[in-house]
């Protein structure tokens, strides 16, 4: 539809103006909002992540279309049955406690929104108790942990064994990433998944659900 | 003391000291704790880092304030600090080098993201990189190093503060550029060439590259600055990219790897070398060595 595809290369441009505008036409025609959310926003977000991991375009791009698309969300929210947009899994995420840097994580949680999946972004300094309990209150699927100093990489294994001694490991899986993070890494400590980027984050993710 | 520009300008070759964080991390600052906050609580190490960098040969010697503003300092709560942080940390490391070393006051970026795509206003960045190079200033740098930056308009608003308030004082500005296909780029889109032109226009007087993916990037780095400008160009390294070897992190480029590479970078007509994340006051002692032979065979 084209209303639909406008949306999308609205939402890429990073209008979030436009998109709010052409959200509440699509809205006003009636249009089921959850062929909105995919075939516009989501749509757009895949193309962003795809562009930003081609480095066709950087992080300014993706900040600006994340704009865009929670500008539709917000449109969209209310049209949902308890005020909440249909995802894909919930996914708790956060930088590991000790650790201040947040650019990456905050890319990750962008990545995951645009591609539906609901995500409680804990922040920054993120103590593993914090972790655990929050997913197991929001009832969440998966944990994903970013670090970027490598004195901070230790808090990765604290939380993998709290889950352990809450019995939720298997679960709720865990996911890793950071500059100093490897696949080797992830083995190690008994993370279920590594990423290298948060492109990745996404498929990553979808993999540890089972739906692809 | 001879202005530092005087003697990039008639061709010599300085070294800068090498990594701060990395060395503040082997000397148990613990994750999450406020690095900067070492210049109020434990100046005797700041003290100790200055004083090897020094016997290794380093021409200039950078303060412990890279996130010293007031805006990267408020992640701490410690933002009413900024004054006494910067101050006391040019006062530490002046007891240690004399008057006939240059003190460089380091400011990295604020970590917040400017607006459209962030929300931090421009004057909110001004004002507090004001404040910062200010309190440096006055306590006695001699050059301001604004480093690791991605962000051509947070790095051009900082050469501003410093311009405003301190005219006199020398302003040298460090990008950080990824190797993509298509290039060298920073991961706010900012390439070598956009780096150059905005930061001549903003007022830098000696431009360069830190942290980085290793020392042979910065050599094809600091080749492309030379053919866009005339500054001087200041390159600091840090060592390759870290690999986690069972549970160390390992920097893999020795100091006899940067001992070798320093000709190629003298030849690119680097004016400024030093070390960044992962450089110890080995490596800066292998730069001393080549810089110091190649000046001999000039003469």
């Amino acid at each position: 539809m084209e209303l639909l595809s406008e949306i999308s290369k609205q939402l890429e441009f990073g209008n979030d103006e436009k998109v709010h505008e052409l959200t509440k036409d699509a809205i006003a025609s009636n249009i089921d909002p959850k062929i909105i959310l995919n075939d516009g926003l989501i749509s757009g977000m895949n193309v962003i992540g795809e562009q930003f991991r081609k480095h066709e375009i950087f992080l300014p791009d993706v900040l600006m279309a994340a704009k865009a698309m929670y500008v539709g969300m917000e449109l969209l929210k209310p049209l949902f049955i308890k005020d909440k947009i249909p995802s894909l899994g919930k996914i708790v995420i956060g930088t590991v406690k000790g650790d201040l840097h947040d650019l990456g994580k905050n890319l990750v949680g962008i990545m995951l929104k645009g591609a539906g999946f609901e995500v409680i972004d804990l922040g920054k300094d993120v103590p593993p108790e914090k972790f655990v309990e929050t997913a197991k209150d929001e009832r969440a699927d998966l944990i994903g942990m970013s670090a970027l100093l490598t004195t901070t990489l230790p808090v990765m294994q604290e939380v993998i064994n709290l889950l352990k001694q809450n019995n939720l490991a298997g679960e709720i899986k865990t996911i890793i990433g950071g500059a100093p993070v490897s696949k080797e890494y992830a083995e190690k400590i008994g993370a279920d998944a590594f990423a290298f980027d948060a492109s990745n984050s996404v498929l990553v993710a979808k993999e540890l659900i089972g739906i692809i | 003391m001879k202005p530092i520009l005087q003697r990039l300008k008639n061709g010599e070759v300085l070294v800068a000291d090498g990594a701060m964080g990395t060395m503040l991390f082997d000397r148990n600052l613990k994750p999450g704790d406020c690095p900067e906050l070492l210049n109020l609580t434990k100046p005797e190490i700041l003290k100790e880092i200055a004083q090897l960098y020094f016997e290794a040969g380093a021409d200039i010697i950078q303060t412990n304030t890279f996130g010293g503003s007031p805006l990267k300092l408020s992640d701490y709560g410690l933002e009413d600090k900024c004054e006494e942080i910067n101050s006391k940390a040019v006062e530490s490391v002046r007891k240690v080098i004399g008057e006939s070393t240059y003190l460089s006051g380091s400011c990295g970026p604020s970590g917040k993201l400017l607006t459209p795509f962030g929300d931090t206003e421009p004057e909110l960045l001004l004002k507090g990189f004001e404040q910062q190079i200010n309190a440096l200033v006055n306590a006695g740098v001699n050059i301001i190093c604004i480093e690791t930056m991605t962000d051509l308009r947070e790095a051009t608003i900082a050469v501003r503060a410093a311009k405003n308030i301190h005219p006199e004082i020398p302003v040298m500005v460090s990008m950080t550029f990824d190797k993509i296909p298509k290039g060298y780029y920073t991961i706010m889109g900012v390439n070598i060439e956009d780096a150059v032109n905005g930061l001549e226009d903003a007022g830098a007087d000696i431009i360069g590259s830190n942290c980085g993916n290793g020392i042979d990037n910065m050599i094809e780095i600091s080749k492309h600055m030379k053919e866009l400008s005339a500054r001087p160009i200041l390159i600091q390294s840090n060592a390759g990219i870290p690999e986690n070897i069972e549970g160390k992190i390992v920097y893999p480029e020795s100091p006899s790897y940067f001992e070798d590479k320093t000709t190629e970078l003298i030849e690119a007509g680097v004016s400024i070398i030093g070390g960044c994340c992962g450089t110890t006051p080995e490596h800066i002692k292998g730069i001393r060595k080549v810089v110091d032979s190649t000046a001999r065979e000039n003469i």
